[in-house]
């Protein structure tokens, strides 16, 4: 048990700043090194190392960029396939999309930032994944986010949404790739611990492929766009990777500001450096700044590096080396340039000639490097990165499981279905998604209010469906099949659109992994994700982790959220978000064993408890099935049955097109009506379908051992669900878009 | 061949947006020019793409009017050249005074992507031809799309015809619910006097292919292709 106490907790954390220059304070717990990584670091360095060299390690050995308590268990994660181009470890993952075109993407969070400045968190969180995407040599197409927050009625609450979404609306707007999907929960564990989750797709041809890892001695090193100044210094290893408490606001300095102008020209000119292939390696600058990025660069490359901290361009005055070292300035990009290139020399013709203050800013040319170990930047082998650290043992306990109970009141079930549809874990998201443009580009065909967003690829017939999902209310119950079941949303909406799955990307948002329950929900989540990887036939590419998500001692709901992509052979061929025709058959297919135990129903209604359902295989069937269908042109419509149960899924597709249907609800042994309407459950989809295929739609779900029930026909303009309600659509119609408006107090 | 010329600021994002729409209408050639390199001569037409020029932190197209790009746009434009601006196109060519009014924040204070309808109420432009009184779906996303203007300059444009779009509902009638962004007299669209110079907040280029779910941009766009070659001035006056 090696994990020492003196960073548990914010009391660690706070000092930092303070008492900089004061050299009372052990210079490693300074930076948030335990006593045994700083033994590792003077058997590393072979002496007492400087204060900056203690600073570097800090930050990189920091939780956020060594992933200190969730390395190991990530290597249990499956990651190969047929289709895997490049997995995790790169900027991003990427799957072969065939004919030499690969698709980049992953999800990363902005967690911390975003509970401190809302706005300006989550604007730098769009930002640092779009650079993780256009690092790759990928043209960022899509942006997806991943919001949890606490209740809508919270004054503090409203105020961090506003800021969240104004933030994500205003830089990826700014720089102009379209925001086609999301997931957005509202629980009160997220009440002053957001959590925003940002996840981007990019396209790029194989040859145009870049990495950090292939710099060469002697070629020199640029540092292109933004000014480096005193915004976020040592974010990584204080924001993110503490859990938050009293005395946040003293860590506003750690914020970085975002300049989507000079993202959209840094976009532009790195990927025009690619195509007059001037690059060897790029590495964007994020957590931990250039020494995270100058670092990574060289140890991947098995390169040394010499870098002239004096050359580099700064905002402010005064800035120390440290400072210039462990800025976390934004729209920054190092990039290595093949040894006969000068930078000044080529057309970045995107960082605008005539506005010099936004020029490529080009400095310090390695000397050549002679080895894998060079011990350059002050004499500071950075080469073995954050491997080499020290790890702790963590004892992996379960704690009791929370379960509350209440008895649901007794009231007209079509005002409960009103009721539910208006409610902030059902209604539409669409007073949030209409401040992001989801359009610009012209690859939307679906966008976002459909279960997942698909994307046309200009030149190709082929398509991309991409989804973005989690299940902490299911997760807080069973970490392991909250997990397993984001996966299994996540592809099964792709499924829903006609997709086929290729693979996903994940971010882990957990509690403190230094208690027992913490350590055991994170092991807990990765299982999951495995477990779910296996069934399904989905690697996980790419990836992040944040840890310490937890206000004052108590953690948040485990959540894991998962972003999955996957592929259309012809894009024009996908399901419609439609209701269907008059007359078309509705169809229940899956698994109908429903409960309200994690249910949005039962949580309005203080019920929330175990246990939950859960066959893997069964969902694999289900996602056979749908597609063997849609393949066989048999699917009018589809649509997941998740939050609110099938009643919401009925309502939803009656939503779609305003138009009704007659059904009736499927007879299932031992459950009351209300748990089959509203009851939630994996594995279910409802599906729209011409009346003359129902026979081979059956034979086809025969094969794959899927059951099937025939609810009724599409038509009129009620929802009529035999024998508990009969509702106008329209008036589901107002319930739905009007309700999140309404419970956030916000203007429709 | 109708050469058309899509200008390129720096934040510019629809350049290739457009060039993709045109690139479907039959007897176009389209050219993304640079606009600090920008020289017209030659061609019949030039679109200003949406974006955020200069990042618009200040007023939207306030920077991007002093480019020398604009500066031959004017000339372009003086000479009768048909030109198109969309969204941060619109803005620059009121900022740079080739069109009357302003744009100003949305009224609801918020970027707004969405669907809405157009009526064109006049077809005395190179892009609107034979649609007059046609109601268009088409999509918007913009922070910065009322339009505004004083009494004497509304007056003005509404009685010289150069009122060229108005937000509608689908049915055509100009109610203010059908008004995404507040603009005045729900204009979301105006000419120049002589014609040749058009200026709308939404996108047709996101609407000319039936698989991005609509196609009335293409009828806006397709009409270059019988624009008139040359910088035939007088033709639009």
């Amino acid at each position: 048990m090696s994990a020492s106490p003196t960073i548990s907790g914010t009391k660690a954390a706070k000092p930092n700043r303070e008492s900089r220059g004061s050299a009372s304070a052990d210079p490693h717990v300074e930076v948030g090194l335990t006593d045994a990584e700083a033994t590792r670091v003077r058997e590393i360095v072979g002496r007492e190392p400087n204060r900056l060299e203690w600073a570097m390690f800090g930050a990189m050995w920091s939780e956020h960029c060594a992933y200190k308590h969730s390395r190991k268990l990530l290597r249990r994660l499956p990651s190969a396939g047929p289709g895997v181009a490049v997995g995790p470890g790169e900027n991003a993952g990427a799957v072969d999309l065939g004919d030499g075109l690969l698709c980049v993407f992953k999800v990363e969070s902005h967690n911390h930032p975003s509970a401190v400045e809302p706005f300006q968190g989550a604007a730098t969180g769009v930002g640092g994944i779009l650079r993780d995407v256009f690092a790759m040599g990928a043209r960022p197409v899509a942006v997806l986010n991943a919001l949890f927050f606490g209740p809508p009625d919270d004054a503090r609450v409203r105020r961090t949404v506003s800021g969240v979404v104004g933030g994500i609306s205003v830089y990826g707007n700014c720089v102009g790739i379209p925001d086609v999907a999301g997931h957005v929960s509202f629980e009160p564990c997220f009440a002053e611990n957001p959590l925003v989750n940002a996840m981007c797709v990019g396209f790029v041809e194989r040859e145009r492929l870049r990495t950090s890892t292939g710099a060469k001695p002697g070629s020199a090193v640029y540092l292109v766009g933004s000014d480096t100044g005193r915004d976020g210094i040592a974010g990584a290893s204080l924001l993110a990777s503490f859990e938050l408490g009293a005395g946040d606001d003293r860590k506003r300095p750690s914020v970085q500001v975002g300049n989507p102008f000079v993202e959209k020209l840094l976009l532009e000119a790195t990927l025009e450096l690619v195509a007059v292939d001037a690059i060897e390696a790029v590495q964007d600058l994020g957590a931990a700044g250039l020494t995270c990025a100058s670092s990574e660069v060289a140890a991947k490359s098995g390169v040394g590096m010499r870098i002239d901290v004096g050359r580099v361009p700064r905002r402010a005055r005064g800035m120390t080396a440290l400072e210039v070292m462990l800025s976390e300035s934004q729209e920054r990009m190092l990039v290595v340039a093949h040894g006969d290139t000068t930078l000044a020399l080529l057309p970045p013709r995107a960082l605008a000639d005539d506005a010099p203050e936004y020029d490529v800013t080009q400095w310090a040319s390695s000397e050549p490097a002679t080895g894998p170990t060079l011990p350059r930047i002050g004499g500071l082998s950075l080469g073995g990165s954050s491997d080499d650290m020290a790890q702790g043992d963590q004892a992996l306990r379960e704690t009791a499981r929370p379960s509350t109970s209440g008895a649901s009141p007794l009231q007209k079930i079509g005002l409960e279905l009103l009721e539910l549809l208006a409610s902030p874990a059902v209604a539409s998201r669409r007073t949030l998604y209409r401040s992001f443009d989801s359009m610009v580009g012209t690859d939307t065909v679906l966008g976002p209010g459909a279960d997942a967003a698909v994307l046309r690829i200009k030149g190709r017939p082929d398509g991309i469906a991409v989804a973005i999902d989690a299940q902490p209310r299911v997760a807080a119950i069973d970490p392991f099949a909250g997990a397993a079941l984001a996966v299994a949303e996540a592809t099964r909406n792709l499924v829903c659109v006609g997709a086929t799955p290729l693979a996903i990307t994940d971010c882990l948002n957990l509690g403190n992994p230094e208690r027992p329950r913490g350590a055991y929900d994170l092991e807990q989540t990765v299982d999951g994700i495995r477990a779910a990887c296996d069934a399904l036939g989905v690697p996980v590419v790419s990836g992040n982790v944040s840890l310490y998500n937890a206000t004052r001692g108590v953690d948040i709901w485990p959540t894991a959220t998962i972003g999955a992509v996957g592929r259309l052979a012809d894009v024009a061929r996908h399901i419609p978000a439609t209701t269907g025709r008059p007359g078309d058959l509705v169809l229940l297919a899956g698994n109908a064993l429903v409960s309200l135990g994690t249910s949005a129903y039962g949580a309005a209604r203080g019920i929330h408890e175990g246990p939950v359902s859960l066959d893997l295989a069964a969902e694999a069937r289900l996602q056979r099935f749908v597609l063997a269908a849609h393949a066989a042109g048999a699917v009018r419509a589809a649509h997941d049955r998740s939050d609110g149960g099938l009643g919401v899924a009925l309502a939803e597709l009656a939503i779609r097109d305003g138009v009704g249907m007659k059904v009736t609800l499927p007879a299932v042994r031992g459950l009351d009506k209300r748990v089959t309407l509203f009851g939630e459950g994996p594995s279910g989809v409802v599906l729209v379908v011409d009346p003359a295929r129902e026979a081979e739609l059956r034979a086809l779900a025969e094969r794959e051992q899927v059951a099937v029930w025939t609810l009724g026909t599409i038509g009129g303009d009620l929802l009529e669900v035999a024998p508990v309600l009969g509702m106008p659509v329209a008036s589901l119609v107002r319930a739905h878009g009007g309700g999140l408006a309404a419970a956030l107090g916000r203007a429709d | 061949m109708t050469r058309v010329a899509i200008l390129r600021y720096p934040g510019t994002w629809s350049e290739r947006d457009f060039q993709h729409a045109l690139s479907l209408v039959e007897g176009i050639a389209t050219e993304i020019v640079w606009h600090a390199e920008c020289d017209l001569r030659g061609f019949d037409a030039a679109i200003v793409p949406g974006g955020f020029s200069y990042g618009d932190y200040l007023r939207a197209g306030a920077i991007a009017k002093l480019s020398p790009g604009t500066k031959e746009l004017r000339r372009f434009a003086d000479e009768g050249g048909a030109v198109l601006g969309s969204c941060n196109g619109f803005q620059i060519l009121c900022e740079a005074g080739l069109l009357p009014g302003a744009l100003v924040r949305n009224a609801s204070l918020e970027y707004r992507c969405d669907w809405i309808h157009v009526r064109i109420e006049s077809d005395r432009t190179p892009f609107t031809t034979g649609l007059r009184r046609q109601v268009l779906r088409m999509p918007i996303g913009h922070g910065e799309g009322r339009w505004v203007a004083d009494p004497d300059t509304l007056a003005a444009v509404e009685a010289a015809g150069q009122v060229v779009f108005r937000y509608t509902d689908a049915a055509g009638a100009a109610t203010a619910d059908a008004n995404p962004n507040g603009a005045l007299a729900n204009i979301a669209g105006v000419s120049n006097r002589a014609g040749n110079v058009v200026g709308l907040m939404p996108h047709p280029e996101r609407c000319a292919e039936a698989l991005l779910g609509g196609t009335d941009g293409y009828r806006i766009i397709a009409n270059l292709a019988k624009a008139p070659h040359g910088t035939a001035a007088a033709v639009y006056r």
